[in-house]
């Protein structure tokens, strides 16, 4: 391999049968299942089929457009408005798609962890939700000036949210119980656990009860102040996710203990071997993952001026499973991938003005995953070549980066 | 009955150890406390017979905490049973815990309903149909897992047969067409899995979870754009008749709940004891478990494990589809955005509670189909008691059963694990 041309086309070679170029093809193609069923939905198209032969422009022409408008519309509502009265309006629907992409980003990293370790999390929810019990109590039931307010609550939703992590963890470690029931199982329980305190003044429940289940808003002084003042509702729940980024990132990548977690990820006998204590890393990692979730949890509760209900955990939990498989659980993947689903949660309202069921970005979301879940079938798709087992990639990177003795 | 046996001195190495005696001691104490020495005042009265049946047994009645006092001295006796056993290294077997189940539920009834009446033929028939699908999917569970493969998309199975069921049984006017379309339909989401396990080697679980957001996507995108447009015509399929058989509808109590239903209950009825038989009976089910516990082992002997794997997977989706039907057209009548709300993962659990066995299992669904009809009647009959703790107790009892308090469930041992040939 040392003549350089050689070398480069190994290097293509890893790109295309590599992450990077199978992530965007299988958005490409999640994207282009939706239209499928926009155009299979649409009475005009349907109704040109009937005479498709004698006119087909008909059925084609109405198929572009309701394609054009779905889409159209999305960008429109997550990205940017050129319809809006002036430039502030106009950068509105950018700043949702921040807003609601800031969750999915934390909650995305911490499923993405326990992935790095071989482990499946799909107890988002409930740690969400225990989260937000603690957060909330801390926002609603306690008194503290600005500023250590937000702190407070905040490490609060983190905390509520890595011991019911650390407790899975636990369970897992000393039973060998499958992480995968009990965290479903505990977003049950959970869920009906918040229900019962938001039943009860004594606990959660906000004072001016109606009869539903619903705590008090947090106090002014614990909610995220916003972040480009009132025009805009995003708030410093996005500075947060994004440092959640760089700390997920500097975790795994640099530092002892991601190093110990990824060895578990890769083979826990081997880590076993060398020395590390399994059990106690499941525990650990378990209650990381979690606590990322619980930047989520702050998010949910601190970051709107009404209380929380049962409902507010939206489905983060789930969705931060799609997150963290289309980020490939690396950090820059994990935030490009919460950004493209919030832009999602914000083109939804757009979608649904101009008659288009925003419910077609669901199954977009699932068809994007679907494809990243198994690489043989793009692979298939489109020819790409079998994953490369050679590091060309990594000495042509190295080498530009002036780091020397590629390997 | 082999398998009503306690699999006692299967290792004599292995210690039973105290933990099912010591759980039974302190539920009945519990029970004893809260619901005798400290419970309710008033006589509760347990309705046996509805006012139109053909025999009428007289209400039962005892007062509230009396009948507390008496199940937890039985309880504690249970437990004392139990602590015997496992002093002479024996585990306890699961019709101790059964009978041990069923009075404590008839303590928790006579508790909340101090001063009232207890339906008993209403609650035990609205539990077994909220239960069919739920046992349907366990069903679907138990195939797949027995043969290796995780089935985490069994929620989306019971989607896609919910919406299938509803909506070609309202465009075509024939349950039957409608049922087989839910079937097929789900044994074919049942296929993408089992490919992508068998062929692709992809991750089951991640597989299942995808498949899950697919279907919840597709069916609300259909929901939203099409059945609430036309429902009319599209979502409008009514119930099933409901069967009386006769003779047997008329013995009391067990005829009302057991013998006068939906097909798709009588399907369910059916399903569980025949794959019970299948799968422990048959060839076939010898198989099937040997590809699960030891799929190199039955390669070497000449079973097709890819094959085998794959038809049991699939076969498994259709139970799972037309559990999916019992939800449209076997109870509600209409097809309702994301209806299925997690009796898919209830399934899952409800295949570990009942250990990888059709009939446990399908008894634990019973458990499950239980506390949601108790909730619902806890609320109208006593609206001061925190009917979300009635709820969580199945979840809390799977937990416990899975982190090995009550005897270790041991899943099949090539779970999840792909099988490339060597």
């Amino acid at each position: 391999m040392s003549n350089p041309e050689a070398r480069f086309n190994q290097a293509i070679k890893e790109i295309l049968s590599g992450g990077l170029t199978r992530t965007v093809l299988s958005v490409i193609l999640g994207f282009l299942v939706g239209a499928m069923f926009m155009i299979g939905s649409n009475k005009e198209f349907l109704e040109g089929l009937t005479y498709f032969f004698s006119r087909p422009q008909d059925s084609l022409g109405a198929a572009w457009s309701v394609v054009s408008d779905g889409y159209g519309a999305l960008f429109k509502g997550s990205i940017y408005n050129a319809e809006a009265e002036d430039i502030v309006k106009a950068f509105r629907p950018l700043t949702e798609t921040l807003r609601l992409g800031a969750p999915l980003i934390a909650a995305g990293l911490g499923i993405g962890l326990a992935f790095r370790v071989g482990l499946f999390n799909i107890g988002g929810t409930g740690q969400l939700i225990f989260g937000m019990i603690f957060a909330t109590w801390v926002a609603t039931r306690i008194e503290l000036p600005i500023v250590l307010h937000t702190v407070v609550a905040l490490m609060a939703g983190i905390l509520g949210a890595a011991l019911m992590g650390a407790l899975v963890g636990f369970l897992k470690a000393r039973t060998g119980a499958h992480e995968v029931i009990l965290t479903i199982m505990l977003n049950y329980i959970a869920l009906y656990f918040f229900t019962f305190l938001m039943r009860d003044p004594m606990l959660l429940q906000e004072e001016r009860a109606t009869g539903n289940p619903k705590a008090d808003p947090a106090a002014v002084t614990a909610q995220f102040p916003k972040l480009f003042g009132d025009e805009y509702s995003l708030h410093w729940g996005l500075v947060i996710a994004l440092a959640a980024v760089i700390v997920y990132w500097w975790l795994m990548e640099r530092s002892t203990i991601g190093y110990r977690l990824r060895m578990v990820g890769f083979n826990p006998d081997a880590a076993k071997t060398a020395g590390i204590n399994v059990n106690r890393t499941y525990i650990l990692a378990m209650g990381l993952s979690a606590a990322f979730v619980g930047v989520a949890a702050s998010n949910q509760a601190l970051g709107t001026a009404i209380g929380v209900t049962p409902s507010s955990h939206a489905g983060i939990g789930f969705d931060a499973i799609t997150v963290a498989l289309l980020g490939g659980s690396s950090a820059p993947g994990i935030l490009l991938a919460g950004l493209l689903f919030g832009a999602f949660k914000a083109g939804a309202p757009a979608m649904q003005v101009i008659g288009v069921s925003p419910e077609v970005l669901g199954i977009v979301q699932g068809a994007i995953v679907l494809f990243i879940a198994a690489p043989p079938l793009i692979r298939a798709i489109f020819g790409l070549p079998k994953p490369q087992t050679t590091n060309a990639l990594i000495a042509f990177r190295d080498r530009l980066f002036g780091k020397g003795g590629a390997k | 009955m082999s398998w009503l046996k306690p699999v006692a001195g299967v290792n004599s190495e292995e210690r039973v150890g105290f933990k099912s005696p010591i759980v039974m001691a302190v539920v009945g104490l519990i029970v004893l406390y809260f619901f005798g020495i400290a419970g309710r005042s008033g006589q509760t009265s347990f309705e046996l017979t509805r006012k139109d049946d053909a025999i009428q047994l007289p209400a039962f009645e005892i007062a509230s905490a009396q009948l507390g006092v008496i199940a937890g001295v039985l309880l504690l006796l249970l437990a004392v049973g139990s602590l015997l056993l496992s002093l002479r290294n024996q585990k306890t077997p699961i019709w101790l815990a059964s009978v041990y189940g069923l009075i404590g539920v008839t303590a928790l009834l006579g508790w909340l309903a101090a001063d009232n009446t207890v339906p008993v033929v209403f609650i035990a028939g609205t539990a077994l149909v909220l239960a069919v699908p739920i046992m349907l999917g366990a069903m679907a569970g138990v195939m797949s897992e027995r043969s290796g493969i995780t089935n985490i998309a069994i929620e989306g199975q019971l989607l896609t047969g919910a919406f299938m069921a509803a909506v070609v049984s309202s465009i075509t006017d024939n349950f039957a067409l409608g049922i087989f379309a839910a079937m097929f339909t789900a044994s074919l989401m049942s296929m993408v899995l089992a490919v992508f396990a068998i062929k692709f080697l992809a991750q089951q679980i991640i597989v299942g979870v995808v498949l899950n957001v697919l279907v919840i996507g597709i069916t609300n995108f259909l929901y939203q754009q099409w059945l609430t447009e036309d429902g009319e015509n599209v979502n409008f399929p009514g119930t099933l008749d409901i069967v009386k058989i006769p003779f047997l509808s008329d013995i009391p109590v067990i005829g009302p709940v057991l013998f006068e239903n939906r097909i798709t209950v009588f399907a369910a009825l059916l399903i569980v004891p025949a794959l019970w038989f299948v799968l422990f009976k048959t060839k076939l089910g010898l198989r099937a478990r040997a590809v699960g516990e030891h799929p190199l082992a039955a390669d070497t002997v000449g079973i097709n494990v890819s094959r085998t794997r794959f038809w049991w997977v699939t076969i498994g989706g259709a139970i799972a589809g037309l559990g999916g039907a019992a939800l449209t057209i076997g109870n509600a009548g209409a097809f309702g955005r994301e209806m299925s709300g997690g009796f898919g993962f209830i399934a899952l659990a409800v295949v570990i509670l009942g250990r990888w066995h059709p009939i446990w299992a399908a008894m634990a669904a019973l458990l499950f189909g239980f506390s949601i009809i108790l909730r619902v009647w806890a609320n109208q009959v006593s609206p001061g008691i925190p009917s979300d703790f009635i709820t969580m107790v199945p979840y809390i009892v799977t937990i416990i059963a899975v982190v090995g308090f009550v005897g270790q469930s041991r899943p099949p041992k090539s779970l999840a694990i792909p099988y490339v040939k060597g």
